[in-house]
């Protein structure tokens, strides 16, 4: 053995002239190791692969002469990115290549970026400087952000856009329920631009509770909020029974009752179904409130709470004082001031409590509180943070109560636990985490939401767009979103449109919902005999539509103060009202109109003039249109409608002025004299 | 040969990440067989990229006589990407079973198969297509419901009445693709842009060119060649096992 040894000792180094021949090969060798790993390397083959690709298709000599061999890098100093992932996805930009579905050549499909302004890494991360595959897409010891799914992709829009943007729909849904759903009051979330996002719920006040509901219901409502109500926002946090007895019994014990110079009401809960049904119907409670009906559907709104067992919760008294007046109890609510008469206060009262399951109470049967229940009742509350949404008197909105959200997008994953057998990403966390909050330790607080699986995407989505890049990027390239302002009417009739609510509904200046029209130019728009009909009695001008304006019983005062308000106020400077007439337009001009309505724009496939013939179910009806705008404002309209109201569906024809002249003049002349019905389908 | 193993492997990276909900439990065993399986729902739809689809799919096991069959076994299958939950079970007691469906996270059409053995052990199979969305016809898919749909969707809703049976002459619905398929792009951006006349259309159908960027109306056009049924060439290949 020993022997052997000496002797190939002695072959190889035996003299210095073979030491010298093998140390060299040997070096040899080793200087050969880089560039044979950088000839055997993955991108090479992939862009081998892709010559062979090419090599027979018809179009192979224009993608050859678009192939760069070696490896290629988006360099974008600004934006951080050094993206070298071109070097194996060659065919990124090849817009013949549709064909191929196989990675790495598929061509990138059509977005508004350009790749080499933005690179790769912005929008999918994973590691941009790599050069291998697993490097690259997976999450090594030195990187930690892999490839970014697919179904979350839209995360990245969110980095720069800030606001709504129209292809993505699924980061606008979970932005959105980051706000509707409250997740808010209690996660702070900053936005680089240093605003804190909002909620938009509306949590209502627990301060005097005990006028409202009774304890039992309160118990099984923090016992269960969707056995109360399918839709509700709250969140079920699991509370043991004397967890839910004592908080309730806290709830009601610190409830004070609200002051009031409230008038006694004479009438008593009236039991006429059928009047109740049609006042509920005439006053388009339904506009925004639900009622799962027999075959378990949800029919309604949902801006206020869903009505299915509201008989099980609300008391007599303060049904009967809300419908009266919503303001007395809540005075921000979204809920307008309808003026009911007492006899209609009556038959709504008196519908909406029958709308009981009596189900719901029939196992909750609770002794009177103790001094002891109500005080852990209280630390509960505290514990719980009940504060962070509801305002409840003596006990202060907790700050910063759950973890701050801000840049939750970017958070290390070692600073993550994870459930067994859950795979170690970020994205699998957080929506892990939101699917079921309680199961990642024991002791923990966040509630259970019942979330389907499109929202807890939606969610995530929203969550890892809050990241470190957004803040890191160049401020130049944010595209803020547009807040809605605080505007606010002054004067009476200010005051008035918050007692009626029209903000729940339309929008004006910014500000608003977006279920009605916008006002914001009403006052140019339409006629002030009109507008003043309307006010007494709403109509629908769309015949398609299912919901109109409640009929609230304004006294002519009121009609009458917000009618000058609005002629005098919401007043486009662009729409000169009194600038052409009512009437006494030539008939030669009446006829062209009439000519170009049917014919060259084929108006009457949305509108209807003549109830008759024509049919159109998509705008508003036009027959009355004479007596309800102002010519201006329908001559402008012609000439482009997006300038007035930027977003309406009617499309901008480019119209001469001849021609939108003579449409106005025959519009003009639909004053819908001959009463004539309007079509009902 | 290493390039194609080192793609497989991409591609099954590629489908690893998509998929969160991939069933790797055993397939529970069937105590009932059945001899057809027919769609009840969940068909055509339309979803995100990488994204479950709006409805789950339901599908039924019917035996000879064509009432439904329980406790017969459903199995679920499609190409790397597409993600079932879940990937197999008993049909409940009215023979159905739900699944909800994500799809690959390629834009395209995706063939995913249903299938039951009958009792000689037969695989009888049901082959349903979902369409995958990307951003482009997603952008496309909302102009279509804001603009479009109204007249070209025969289908009525309390929240959306469609006027199709109020026009003289009638719009084609996106997914006739018989007719379509015909067109070229060049034909739809002529009549989208300057209306109906344009290509000796009807006027009903009004100019659009001036509402909707150039960018919008690309978008619609390959919005109308995703949903195009019989699939529009252009659509690209359908993703599925054969």
């Amino acid at each position: 053995m020993n022997q052997k040894t000496t002797s190939l000792w002695q072959r190889l180094f035996g003299d210095s002239v073979r030491a010298f021949g093998v140390v060299s090969l040997i070096f040899l060798l080793s200087m050969a190791i880089a560039p044979a790993k950088n000839f055997f390397s993955e991108w090479r083959h992939y862009q081998h692969g892709y010559l062979r690709m090419i090599r027979n298709r018809s179009d192979a000599n224009t993608l050859q002469r678009h192939f760069q061999g070696g490896i290629q890098q988006i360099w974008l100093p600004e934006l951080g990115v050094v993206d070298r992932c071109t070097s194996c996805h060659e065919a990124l930009k090849e817009a013949s290549l549709t064909d191929i579905t196989m990675q790495p050549y598929r061509r990138h499909p059509i977005i508004p970026h350009r790749l080499d302004q933005f690179g790769c890494t912005l929008c999918h991360r994973g590691q941009g400087a790599a050069t291998t595959v697993a490097e690259a897409h997976s999450s090594t010891l030195a990187w930690e952000q892999p490839i970014l799914p697919a179904k979350y992709v839209e995360s990245s829009c969110g980095q720069c856009h800030r606001g709504q943007l129209p292809g993505t729909p699924q980061l606008n849904l979970g932005r959105n329920l980051l706000s509707r759903q409250g997740c808010v009051h209690c996660h702070t979330v900053r936005l680089p631009d240093g605003s804190a996002m909002k909620a938009t719920d509306d949590p209502p006040s627990l301060s005097h509770i005990a006028d409202k509901t009774t304890r039992e219901w309160i118990f099984a409502w923090l016992k269960g909020p969707q056995a109360y109500a399918a839709t509700a926002t709250m969140p079920n946090f699991k509370l043991s029974d004397d967890e839910a007895r004592d908080i309730s019994a806290f709830l009601i014990a610190n409830s004070a009752s609200v002051q009031s110079d409230n008038v006694t009401i004479a009438a008593k809960a009236s039991n006429d179904p059928a009047a109740g049904t049609s006042l509920y119907g005439e006053s388009f409670c339904a506009s925004c409130h639900a009622v799962q009906n027999a075959a378990g559907n949800m029919v309604g709104g949902d801006v206020g709470p869903e009505l299915t067992r509201v008989g099980s919760k609300v008391k007599l008294e303060w049904l009967q004082g809300w419908l009266r007046n919503p303001r007395v109890y809540d005075p921000p609510t979204s809920m307008p001031h309808y003026r009911f008469t007492d006899a209609q206060v009556a038959t709504l009262a008196g519908f909406l409590l029958a709308k009981t399951d009596p189900d719901l109470l029939s196992n909750v049967h609770l002794d009177p509180a103790t001094r002891e229940q109500i005080a852990h009742g209280k630390r509960l509350v505290s514990d719980y943070g009940c504060a962070s949404c509801h305002e409840i008197a003596g006990i202060k909105k907790p700050e910063n109560f759950a973890p701050e959200l801000s840049r939750v997008g970017s958070k290390p994953i070692t600073q993550l636990i994870f459930l067994p057998g859950m795979p170690h990403t970020l994205p699998d966390y957080i929506s892990g985490k939101i699917k079921n909050p309680r199961a990642f330790a024991s002791g923990l607080k966040m509630p259970q939401y019942s979330f389907s699986a499109m929202q807890i995407d939606a969610l995530t989505t929203a969550l890892l767009s809050l990241n470190d890049r957004s803040y890191a990027l160049p401020p130049s390239l944010a595209v803020p979103a547009t807040p809605d302002t605080d505007y606010q009417p002054a004067g009476k009739a200010g005051k008035l449109m918050s007692d009626l609510a029209c903000f729940s509904c339309h929008r004006i200046n910014g500000r608003g919902g977006d279920m009605a029209p916008d006002l914001t130019w009403e006052g140019s728009s339409v006629q002030r005999e009109w507008l003043i009909q309307f006010f007494r009695n709403p109509g629908t001008l769309r015949p398609a539509l299912i919901r109109r304006m409640p009929r609230f019983n304004l006294t002519d005062g009121e009609i009458n103060e917000l009618t000058d308000y609005i002629m005098a106020v919401y007043q486009s400077p662009e729409v000169d009202r009194d600038s052409m007439p009512l009437s006494g337009y030539p008939q030669g001009q009446i006829e062209l109109g009439k000519e170009l309505f049917y014919g060259k724009y084929g108006c009457q496939g949305c509108h209807i003039v003549d109830t008759k013939t024509d049919k159109g179910y998509i705008g508003p009806t036009l027959t009355h249109v004479g007596s309800r705008l102002t010519p201006a404002w329908i001559y402008h309209w012609m000439k482009n409608p997006q300038s007035l109201r930027p977003g309406t569906v009617e499309p901008n024809r480019t119209m001469s002025d001849e021609e939108a002249r003579a449409l106005t003049a025959f519009l003009m002349s639909q004053k819908g004299g001959d009463k004539k019905e309007v079509a009902k389908k | 040969m290493r390039a194609q193993a080192a793609l497989l492997l991409e591609l099954a990276l590629l489908g690893t990440s998509c998929s969160r909900n991939r069933e790797t439990a055993a397939a529970p065993l069937p105590a009932a067989f059945g001899v057809a399986l027919i769609e009840s729902s969940g068909g055509k739809q339309f979803a995100e990229t990488g994204n479950p689809l709006p409805q789950p799919v339901v599908v039924q096991v019917n035996d000879e006589n064509g009432t439904a069959v329980p406790k017969a076994l459903v199995e679920f299958d499609a190409v790397p990407g597409v993600s079932f939950d879940p990937g197999s079970a008993l049909t409940d007691d009215s023979g159905q079973v739900t699944t909800t469906v994500s799809l690959g996270a390629i834009a395209g059409r995706y063939r995913i198969v249903a299938s039951t053995l009958s009792k000689s052990h037969k695989r009888v199979e049901l082959k349903l297509e979902e369409i995958a969305l990307g951003y482009q016809q997603t952008l496309g898919k909302r102009l279509n419901e804001k603009y479009c749909d109204r007249c070209h969707n025969s289908e009525s809703t309390a929240e959306r009445v469609s006027n199709y049976d109020n026009l003289e002459v009638k719009p084609h619905p996106f997914t006739e693709g018989d007719t379509l398929n015909k067109m070229s792009d060049a034909d739809l951006t002529a009549i989208i842009t300057f209306g109906g006349p344009a290509r000796n259309k009807s006027a009903l159908m009004p100019a659009w060119g001036n509402t909707l960027a150039k960018t919008d109306i690309e978008a619609l056009i390959s919005y109308i060649r995703a949903a195009s049924d019989p699939p529009s060439k252009s659509a690209g290949s359908i993703y599925g096992r054969d």
